[in-house]
């Protein structure tokens, strides 16, 4: 897995609460089995009209294009266990997902994946969705920095070490139970 | 020692290193897989070389893509066929039980761990899908993963967890005539919020719960996850040993009678304390139906659709206001004037024999209305020969209610069964999501006896006064 330690980038800021699983990759792409075709279902029925034109989303929007950071509000993917969902996030090219909760089962997917996902209170979400310009998320001192600003945040440390080394599950497990 | 809750015991007993803070790595006894969910983890296992540590502690079965209107011949859609035909393979490959489509055990995956007796007490259970907590019903420690952590349960027969605070949810009072355990989840997840539980795992107790069949027990369960739980736990007791007792995959004999003493072990200790703790008389509930397009949108039938100027807060205000529009449905309308296009029983919330013998009887003798499409889907081969061998189906025929095979179907909308834009179905599932059975369609949820009851109305309407 990539080891994540610190990105700069714009942020994409996809401001709505409860935003599930099956609205950022809609269950009947599920069908589909390579990874990196799924960004292009990544808010799918948001973001596509049903004739394949484009419509008015955040992510459709030039002002963000490349954004590496999605900026969102309270329980971003909840809802069904797809890792699809954390799949097509990253293969439309974002490693850090920052919300005010996040789903339970998508945050150990994220983890997962090497995405980094950071809760922080909506103030701060708002503050930092506003931003224009690139953002640095640097998890080695586990803080944002933002136009001159730096907004502390923390990870479980077992959680940051994993990702700093970019360690896989089933690598760990077996390394440290001694076995294989 | 000092006192626990079921939820402390069954963590205690699996883990295999504390790591601090609350992270452990946690055995795990038994996992289910399903077509959808796990194709990724037999690639990522193939490339690094692994094999299965304890292959027989895995069963697979597909579910999610498997087409409902005929069984035996081939699959239609391609992309279903491929993702059936790799589970499979990959089963096979791997050396894990699986059962396939045409097998008489086929089913939802939560329908068919119980009925196999594969989900028992006292053990965790882990599969690639969110309504694992379905299992808890049992006293199991049963969650949902990604498909990452299938292939370390594969491979390692571990994972990494997070202990979750506890969350005691007490059921008391007696429930009137044609209200149950869906009625009893969508009150909870409408008065407390879709996030009410994150963090936690629930146990459901209390005097409404000791008296409640398997089946009811699963769909309060299952629901957990709405409610923003991973776990959803009931301690096991009678009901759940005479269910277990003669299943397949469950200890027999002597094994059984011994494993039964240990299950007895297995409730919170009378003086446990739980982080949290709620509670909710059931007599005095209504049925239940959601308006909106969150589960927590959720109010009796008797209410009228709300509006957003009564709000909580002004996020709240906008999430109604959007819902309303999604849903074609305008402020201070009354839920019982929402006509539905169609109909769909079915689903690991509520697709047990239990359930269709509730539709049936309000089905019973009457017709479906006029212009709405009404599918019965059964949640396992099992359930629909058993409900065939009662006539339930007969009853379903004859009303004008289509009888299906069983699988996911419009829970998910991933085969033909799915709503077209704009369509309205009253669903027995657990998701009412923008999109979740299909493109734009609007998801009404509610119990079997008040879907069947929508399907005979064309509309949404209080079973009891239709019955009456
Ligand atoms: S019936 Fe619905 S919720 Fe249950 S496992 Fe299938 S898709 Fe998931």
């Amino acid at each position: 897995m990539t080891p994540f330690t610190a990105l700069t980038s714009k942020v994409l800021p996809i401001l709505e609460d409860r935003i599930d699983t099956d609205i950022i990759f809609p269950a009947r792409f599920l069908l589909l089995m390579q990874r990196a075709e799924m960004g292009r279902y990544f808010f799918a029925d948001q973001r596509i009209a049903p004739d394949g034109s484009q419509r008015a989303h955040p992510a459709n929007d030039p002002r963000y294009a490349g954004a590496q950071i999605l900026v969102t509000g309270a329980d971003f993917g909840c809802g069904s266990s797809r890792e699809q969902a954390v799949w097509s996030l990253v293969s439309f090219g974002i490693r850090c997902v920052i919300a005010e909760s996040l789903g339970e089962i998508f945050a150990a997917n994220c983890l997962r994946n090497g995405v980094l996902g950071i809760t922080l209170p909506r103030p701060v979400i708002d503050a930092l969705a506003a931003v224009e310009d690139p953002v640095t998320v640097d998890l080695e001192a586990q803080e944002i920095r933002a136009v001159g600003t730096a907004f502390p945040f923390s990870i479980p440390a077992a959680h940051r070490e994993r990702l700093l080394n970019g360690w896989d599950d089933i690598d760990l497990i077996l390394t440290q139970e001694g076995d294989r | 020692m000092t006192s626990r809750t079921l939820y402390d015991k069954l963590w205690d007993a699996h883990v295999i290193r504390d790591y601090g803070d609350g992270a452990a790595l946690l055995y795990v006894d038994r996992h289910l897989l399903q077509e959808t969910s796990t194709h990724q983890s037999f690639v990522s296992l193939r490339e690094s070389g692994r094999t299965a540590r304890r292959a027989e502690t895995h069963l697979a079965v597909p579910d999610h893509a498997v087409p409902t209107d005929s069984r035996g011949g081939s699959i239609d859609d391609p992309l279903a066929a491929a993702q059936i035909s790799a589970l499979k393979k990959n089963a096979a490959d791997f050396g894990l039980h699986y059962i396939d489509l045409e097998d008489a055990r086929q089913g939802i995956v939560h329908v068919i761990g119980p009925e196999q007796g594969f989900t028992l007490p006292g053990i965790t259970l882990a599969c690639g899908d969110s309504h694992t907590s379905t299992h808890g019903a049992f006293g199991a420690l049963a969650f949902g993963i990604g498909a990452t952590d299938c292939a370390t349960v594969i491979a390692a027969q571990c994972l990494v967890q997070q202990k979750s605070r506890t969350l005691e949810v007490r059921l008391d009072g007696t429930p009137q005539p044609w209200v149950a355990s869906k009625d009893y989840a969508l009150a909870l997840i409408g008065a407390h919020g879709v996030g009410f539980a994150a963090g936690h795992a629930i146990e459901y107790r209390g005097s409404a719960v000791e008296v409640m069949s398997m089946a009811a027990r699963m769909t309060l369960c299952n629901m957990s996850i709405e409610a923003g739980a991973r776990v959803g736990m009931i301690a096991p007791d009678d009901i759940t040993f005479d269910y277990l007792r003669g299943r397949p995959f469950a200890p027999q004999g002597e094994q059984f009678e011994q494993a039964v003493a240990y299950w007895r072990t297995l409730s919170s200790d009378a003086d446990a304390v739980f982080d949290r703790s709620i509670t909710l008389d059931v007599g005095t509930l209504a049925p239940y139906v959601t308006w909106g397009t969150s589960p927590q949108d959720a109010l009796p039938i008797t209410e009228k659709v709300p509006d957003p100027k009564d709000a909580p807060n002004e996020g709240e205000a906008r999430r109604w206001a959007r819902a309303l529009d999604y849903m074609g449905l305008a402020a201070g309308q009354n839920l019982t004037e929402i006509a539905v296009d169609k109909v769909f029983i079915g689903s690991c919330t509520n697709g047990r024999i239990e359930d269709l013998r509730i539709a049936a009887e309000v089905a019973r003798d009457r017709r479906v209305a006029r212009n709405v499409q009404a599918i019965v889907v059964p949640g396992s081969t099992a359930v629909k020969r058993q409900a065939e061998a009662e006539g339930l189906d007969r009853i379903f025929i004859e009303a004008g209610f289509e009888w299906r095979h069983s699988g996911c179907s419009m829970c998910v909308a991933m085969n033909n069964d799915r709503l077209a834009p704009g369509e309205r179905c009253a669903s027995t599932s657990n998701r009412n999501f923008e999109g979740r059975q299909g493109r734009n369609g609007r998801t009404h949820l509610m119990s079997p006896a008040m879907a069947a009851a929508a399907a005979i109305e064309g509309r949404l309407v209080d079973v009891r006064e239709l019955v009456s």
